[in-house]
């Protein structure tokens, strides 16, 4: 084998890596969306792979009759309310770990990292209890406050890289050139973390919006849209509900995510402090 | 404008003492440069004028004012840092007029200022321009345009020039130097590049590790060093140091005699039979037979033999043995010398160097 046919065999064997890889993460989306507006008949048919005839019943009836829209909505003020607080909290906190040094820094870095090694369900089940106690059982507030623990950590760590990665110089011309370490801090800092900011909240968004197990325990008749669909899908009404109400279901949770996540990509690489500029 | 004073200015950062009991009174307008190694704490001494550092103890007056733990933007101070600090967000004009409008200059003001600022450093043009659009010399000069911008009492820089290529550093040193002329500001400017603080500095103040060592203007620091560190860092090539005994009418190094004249060994009696530290810079030498020697009063001769010549257009710097050691005479022009030739290296006495071998420091 010569050089020349060794190169074109790697080329072939790192394309079909990559087709591989985009396969198994389209394909599921594709049949997804494909199936989540089929024809009862045309999922039913066994000489059809890809339908032909479409109707939006099922995903209007997910949305509509059983709950979905709710759901969404209830999602959506869960997960703002998981950005406002983990962020009140996160970016102070960022903020002192990039810029202080301090005792014991590198230990509350890596207690930070350590609280998401505990499983959620170690978490989970004391909060009912808690929140029981608190009457924040079944209240949009403790879905997000619980969500505020899972995201924490990672806003504090994301939000220290972006931090750290604004040059520590430009705080400080603004506080020789007249501002206060919070005015530097507003005017200077902020404005040029934002896009790494954003694309944080659109991780703490992302992760709120898919989380499921918390969701579920914590709320029975204010549920976000995973708990919701779980409850549609796995049968609340006793059975499994049919296929196409599954792919419906599940066409319904990617799109949102699609989306985020297609606004997200630019700002995906400043997230970890990369590039700011 | 005003006079800074520093007194016992002391900085630790746990057990590691930055700054070590600082005393320096920089009079009003001058322009004042702290020379050092990197580390030796003069941009922690220029922080803590700044402000953005708190003294472990000491104080800092600015005339009569105690500004010690007033925070930045209490002092009326500028300051152009090592990376600019040019803000990436802000066109070349916001960035300029930002410090006045914090201030609260009025509309028509603040333009008639950033035009002057940025007239003055000749950036008129870029004023719509945002910072990365911008070669490093031009945030240079949009850094220096904010910082005179606001009239300040005092103005610091943070080896302002370090970033630069070789021939733009050596066209702003000129620049800089003028625009402080011009604008008769108290200047603090750190750097640890030497010819830029001989060529800029009215007075230069020498640090090491934490310690104020010398200081005074350039051609004293230059001419009469306190101490073999201020002799070995200001000069390029650096001071010859050779180690020395003193005998009655001469130094006796190893394989080599440096015989000097009565008054000057009369003034190393107390040290007669010890060792210590001869010193000579390369310029203030010549090799017998080339280079001339009219301008000096009193010389001494000392047999060496050439190891190396190294050209360097306008000077050649000739490497000489002289017994077990290796000096370096610096001859102005260029000279063809042929290694391993034996010749005569002609001391300039009026300007040689002394120091003790424990305390490093001068006796003549």
């Amino acid at each position: 084998m010569n050089d020349k046919t060794k190169f074109m065999l790697k080329k072939v064997a790192f394309y079909a890596f990559i087709f591989t890889v985009v396969a198994w993460i389209l394909i599921p989306i594709i049949v997804s969306a494909l199936y989540a507006f089929s024809t009862k008949q045309d999922y039913y048919d066994p000489h059809k792979i890809i339908p032909t005839h479409f109707t939006t019943e099922w995903v209007k009836t997910i949305l509509f009759t059983l709950g979905a829209w709710d759901g969404i909505k209830n999602s959506v003020i869960v997960a703002v309310l998981t950005i406002v607080i983990s962020f009140v909290l996160g970016i102070p906190a960022g903020y002192a770990i990039a810029r202080y040094a301090f005792k014991g820094k590198d230990t509350i870095k890596l207690s930070i990292v350590a609280l998401r090694m505990f499983p959620i369900p170690v978490m989970a089940i004391p909060l009912v209890v808690l929140y029981i106690k608190l009457n924040l059982i079944d209240t949009l507030l403790g879905v997000a406050l619980a969500h505020t623990a899972m995201a924490l950590p990672f806003v504090i760590l994301i939000t220290s890289s972006i931090f750290a990665g604004v040059d520590k110089e430009l705080e400080e011309a603004a506080m020789v050139f007249g501002l206060t370490r919070f005015g530097a801090f507003k005017s200077i800092t902020l404005p040029l973390a934002l896009p790494g900011l954003a694309a944080a909240a659109m991780f703490t968004f992302v992760m709120s919006w898919n989380e499921v197990f918390v969701a579920s325990i914590l709320t029975l008749k204010n549920r976000t849209l995973p708990a919701q669909i779980l409850s549609i899908v796995a049968g609340a009404a006793g059975g499994a509900a049919p296929a196409y109400y599954k792919f419906a279901a599940a066409f319904i949770m990617i799109l949102p995510a699609m989306l985020f996540i297609f606004f997200a990509r630019r700002y995906l690489v400043t997230m970890w402090g990369i590039t700011l500029r | 404008m005003v006079e800074v004073r520093l007194e016992n200015l002391t900085k630790k950062f746990g057990d590691f003492t930055a700054v070590n009991k600082l005393n320096l009174t920089i009079k009003d307008g001058e322009f004042l440069v702290l020379l050092g190694p990197s580390g030796c704490g003069k941009t922690t001494t220029l922080r803590m004028i700044a402000g953005l550092e708190e003294p472990t103890e000491g104080k800092i007056y600015f005339g009569d004012r105690d500004v010690t733990y007033l925070p930045p933007k209490d002092r009326n101070i500028s300051m152009v840092f090592q990376s600019y600090a040019v803000w990436p967000h802000m066109t070349v004009y916001d960035n300029i007029a930002f410090p006045l409008r914090i201030k609260k200059f009025s509309k028509q003001e603040i333009d008639k200022k950033v035009r002057w600022a940025a007239e003055l450093l000749q950036i008129e043009s870029l004023l719509d321009r945002y910072p990365a659009q911008l070669s490093g010399g031009q945030r240079q000069r949009v850094a220096v345009a904010r910082a005179i911008v606001v009239e300040p009492d005092v103005l610091l820089m943070d080896e302002p020039l370090s970033n630069l290529d070789a021939k733009l550093r050596v066209a702003m040193r000129a620049e800089i130097k003028k625009l402080q002329q011009r604008l008769k500001v108290t200047t603090i400017y750190v750097t640890h590049d030497q010819v830029e603080a001989m060529t800029m500095g009215d007075r230069i103040a020498v640090m090491n590790q934490g310690k104020l060592l010398q200081v005074g203007p350039p051609t004293e620091v230059y001419l009469n060093p306190k101490s073999v560190f201020v002799a070995t860092f200001i000069g390029a090539p650096e001071m010859n140091i050779l180690e020395v005994s003193v005998r009655e009418n001469y130094l006796e190094g190893r394989g080599f005699k440096i015989e000097l004249p009565h008054d000057i060994m009369d003034l190393l009696k107390d040290y007669m039979g010890k060792d210590v530290l001869f010193g000579i810079r390369p310029e203030h030498m010549i090799i017998e037979g080339i280079g001339e020697m009219a301008h000096m009063k009193r010389t001494t001769k000392v047999k060496g033999r050439v190891d190396f010549v190294e050209a360097l257009g306008t000077d050649t710097i000739v490497h000489v043995v002289l017994g077990d050691e290796l000096i370096k005479v610096k001859l102005p022009g260029h000279i063809p010398l042929e290694v391993g030739k034996e010749v005569n290296v002609v001391m300039d006495v009026e300007r040689i160097h002394v120091f003790d071998k424990s305390t490093e420091e001068v006796i003549i």
